[in-house]
């Protein structure tokens, strides 16, 4: 009997660990491609904060988070409704607001070709990590601005006074049937903006955790609330486990 | 007080046999003392059934189906709406869970016979439960509005135009307009939400009516009713309520720890439960470049990518599903239980397994070779054919007449 309950709790740890392992090992093995790992942390609300801030001066202006309220971040961020007010909703707009886009859409698709798009959950289709590399893959042709990780973006570099400007540096690689193509290797700092680059890099990464933050506002909560509920259903398992050994005590002889 | 209780209880049961209902299919259920882990999945299954229910009761309460509105809706639930983020995680990860243990409680009736005589009915049941719950989750992918639910749509609904000469038609009819759109939309979400649950429901009423009615197969497939003690009480069988009750609960906390693991710390699970193209809102005018289905549509999905003709691979991805109505009689062993049987079952089971997980795996890629997913398919198809054959010829263990200890 103590054997055929100690082989039934070894095939149940077996068999959470199974679960673990799937969850952590192949699900996460996502196709990286060329990104840089962004490194966010959406717990640091310092990090969240100066991104809000950043979002709000270089972002709002043309691209919308629609989805979300300036207000959530009183309850999430740390802030007073006077620090969103001041800081962060743009003239126009007030606390209680969705984050709107200071420019009207038909505006903005007349300047830049296409509407800009709506933020609130480019961090969960893209990934931060593409968000990270893209706004530090800008450099400047004689065309005028490209990017590295999206061809001939529709918007500009907005943040180069802050980067400098970057310029692409060209290798001819051959292909195997003997064509040679030019690509661009790297990409090199020619003249240096306000911010170092490690200074520039930790910028964008706070402004990747704000946009982290607002595709999943719950995100604080549910992880926090998650810790307590797992507690709570082990302790569950626990004590139904003892109920059913002592149940079928009779049973198991 | 007690009296009073006493009493009314009768006068209820004088008009509705409540406690014979009770008697019936809970405390005086017999079920066999010795199933093992694999026995979880049923009441498992049930749990979830639940829980998809109960949670999609209050999210049809914020839900606003339609092309317009459809998308924001759900970000509104995630957002706005108390605790909306727990029921959406809840259902979305209960979706997967469901077919997770579905399965796994499959995989346990191939393993002991348990659709071989008299149980043939409890397994069409079964499979039939399969198939609706099917187009019931292909229905609910959709209802959020994303990229992929709108193109995942658009791919499986015209898989219906392969169909000779009504074929066109016959998709038009489905989606309701030209393209999937808002009628669409809107029609999912009437079946999603009423047709099929209550069909989904009503099965499941009808499969354990129909085991409660032969009793449960067990691990050694031994007939449980063949000996019994003085009051007509099988001598391997012990009531359902309170021992299999007890032990329901303690497997049901195991599997919510392991759910709620998930929908608290990763309920896109890696891009498998979520994907991260659906948190774009669908455009028909911008094609994704790969329109893969959910996991667990994917060994199917295989099976027609397999065959380079359109409606040849349609038809074979609807047997591959259909085929599993022929088990019971596919299966010509005298034993039920594998435990009894030789090692031409044993590699049987085990390479089918192989070739499922296999199968599921090239159906999520985009260019799995041609070869892999013919010998797969291949693979598949022959385990089901080639039953009656091994089956028939290979040599088994005397079943013996008690179960082995619990």
């Amino acid at each position: 009997m103590r054997q055929a309950t100690i082989t039934l709790l070894s095939k149940a740890v077996g068999w959470c660990a199974f679960a673990l392992a799937l969850s952590t090992t192949s699900a996460w093995a996502a196709p990286a491609g060329d990104l840089d790992a962004a490194g966010t942390n959406v717990f640091d609300t310092a990090s969240v904060q100066r991104g809000a801030a950043l979002f709000s001066n270089y972002c709002l202006a043309c691209h919308s988070a629609k989805y979300m309220r300036f207000k959530r971040m009183e309850e999430d961020l740390d802030l007073t409704e006077e620090e969103i007010e001041e800081f962060l909703v743009p003239a126009g707009l007030e606390v209680g607001d969705y984050m709107l886009a200071s420019m009207p859409y038909e505006q903005s698709a007349d300047w830049f070709g296409k509407a800009p798009p709506d933020l609130s959950l480019t961090a969960r289709s893209r990934g931060p990590d593409w968000i990270y590399t893209f706004l530090r893959s800008y450099y400047l042709t004689d065309d005028g601005w490209n990017n590295k990780v999206l061809e001939n973006p529709a918007m500009p570099h907005v943040l180069w006074e802050l980067q400098g400007i970057q310029r692409p540096v060209m290798e001819t690689m051959e292909a195997e049937d003997g064509s040679t193509e030019v690509k661009i290797a790297s990409l090199e700092l020619d003249v240096g903006g306000q911010m170092e680059p490690a200074e520039y890099d930790k910028t964008v990464r706070d402004i990747v955790a704000f946009m982290e933050y607002i595709a999943e506002p719950a995100k604080l909560k549910r992880e926090r609330l998650g810790v307590w509920v797992l507690m709570f259903l082990a302790l569950f398992t626990f004590l139904a486990y003892l109920l059913y050994h002592e149940y079928w005590k009779d049973i198991k002889k | 007080m007690n009296n009073l209780i006493t009493s009314v209880g009768n006068w209820v049961d004088e008009r509705v046999p409540v406690s014979d209902f009770w008697k019936k299919h809970i405390s005086e259920y017999y079920a066999p003392k010795n199933f093992n882990l694999w026995y979880f999945f049923g009441s498992l299954s049930m749990l979830v059934l639940v829980n998809q229910l109960l949670t999609g009761i209050f999210l049809t309460m914020h839900y606003k189906p339609g092309a317009e509105t459809a998308f924001a809706s759900v970000e509104y639930i995630m957002r706005d709406v108390e605790w909306g983020w727990l029921i959406r995680y809840m259902h979305s990860t209960g979706a997967s869970l469901f077919f997770v243990v579905v399965y796994l409680h499959m995989f346990r009736a191939l393993m002991y016979g348990s659709y071989q005589k008299p149980r043939e009915i409890v397994w069409i049941l079964g499979v039939t439960i399969y198939l609706v719950l099917m187009a019931e989750s292909f229905m609910g992918y959709v209802l959020p509005w994303g990229q992929m639910s709108y193109w995942g749509a658009q791919v499986i609904i015209s898989l219906f135009g392969a169909v000779p000469y009504i074929g066109e038609a016959l998709v038009e009819w489905i989606r309701g307009d030209y393209f999937v759109a808002d009628a669409t939309l809107n029609r999912f979400f009437a079946l999603h939400v009423v047709a099929l649950p209550l069909v989904l429901v009503g099965l499941v009423v009808l499969h354990l009516a129909a085991l409660h009615e032969v009793g449960s197969n067990n691990p050694d497939g031994v007939d449980i009713k063949k000996k019994k003690d003085n009051e007509g009480r099988p001598l391997d069988g012990i009531p359902f309520h309170p021992y299999y009750t007890i032990k329901d609960i303690f497997g049901a906390g195991f599997f919510l720890f392991i759910a709620a693991f998930i929908v608290f710390f990763a309920p896109e699970f890696g891009g498998k439960f979520l994907k991260p193209d659906n948190f774009v809102q669908a455009n028909p005018l911008v094609t994704p470049d790969h329109i893969p289905p959910v996991w667990y549509f994917t060994p199917f999905y295989a099976i027609l990518q397999a065959v380079p003709d359109k409606l040849m691979g349609v038809i074979l991805m609807g047997v591959s599903v259909l085929i599993l109505y022929l088990v019971p009689w596919l299966d010509r062993s005298p034993v039920k239980s594998i435990r009894f049987r030789s090692w031409p079952s044993k590699i049987a089971l085990a390479v089918f397994v192989v070739a499922f997980i296999r199968l599921g795996m090239l159906g999520l890629s985009q260019d799995s070779s041609t070869f892999e997913l013919r010998l797969w398919t291949f693979v598949y198809f022959a385990f089901f054919i080639l039953m009656p054959i091994w089956t028939r010829l290979e040599p088994t263990k005397a079943v013996p007449e008690r179960v082995s200890s619990a």
